[in-house]
């Protein structure tokens, strides 16, 4: 079986997981898991969304 | 005076070393987030499972290359060093000849990285799962 992703969608996915482990190991009680793990999730994909404009920027 | 004294030193000390404070971090190594879930926290222990494992599985499925422990080259070992973080699945891939994916297309290059990423991930589960285990984090 072979799986085709975008960069995009690899990112998501990428993004989504590692988000997942870093909430559940950096913080101490459940909500603080909840919040770090969308916090993590967000920059993950903002950075992504800011260095995808920027390279767009650089290449005009 | 004393009393805070005492109070931080009882903090600061260890406990003292447990059987679950080996086994809690070599079986997450060997299947990620079991180390939890040994210790009753089952939705993380859960959820570190299928993270981790989807994300090592998903970088097998996009053709993703296994590092092995031959490499003289410094960026091979690095990538073995991340690759043998996923434990069983890192033995489970090896043993069945699978990784063997040539880099001819960029999302063969992101199953790499998602490999050696799931393998570092499970490092911090580890030492998540040993911190629960010495009383360190609940």
């Amino acid at each position: 079986m072979t799986i085709t992703l975008n960069h995009f969608s690899a990112a998501a996915v990428f993004a989504l997981f590692a988000s997942i482990v870093f909430g559940i190991t950096h913080r101490e009680t459940t909500r603080e898991m909840v919040r770090y793990g969308l916090y993590c999730f967000a920059m993950f994909l903002g950075g992504v969304l800011v260095a995808g404009w920027a390279m767009w920027v650089l290449r005009r | 005076m004393a009393n805070i004294t005492t109070e931080k030193t009882r903090v600061v000390q260890a406990q003292p070393a447990s059987i679950m404070a080996v086994l809690a971090p070599a079986v997450g190594w060997l299947i990620p987030g079991a180390g939890h879930m040994i210790q009753k926290r089952w939705i993380r222990g859960l959820l570190l499972f299928v993270s981790i494992a989807m994300l090592f599985l998903l970088g097998l499925a996009m053709q993703g290359r296994i590092y092995k422990a031959n490499g003289g080259d410094i960026l091979d070992i690095l990538g073995f060093i991340g690759d043998v973080g996923a434990g069983g699945l890192y033995i489970l891939t090896l043993t069945n000849d699978w990784g063997q994916g040539a880099i001819a297309f960029a999302t063969a290059d992101y199953g790499t990285k998602f490999m050696i990423v799931a393998g570092l991930l499970n490092f911090i589960a580890v030492a998540d799962a040993y911190h629960i285990a010495i009383g360190k984090k609940r």
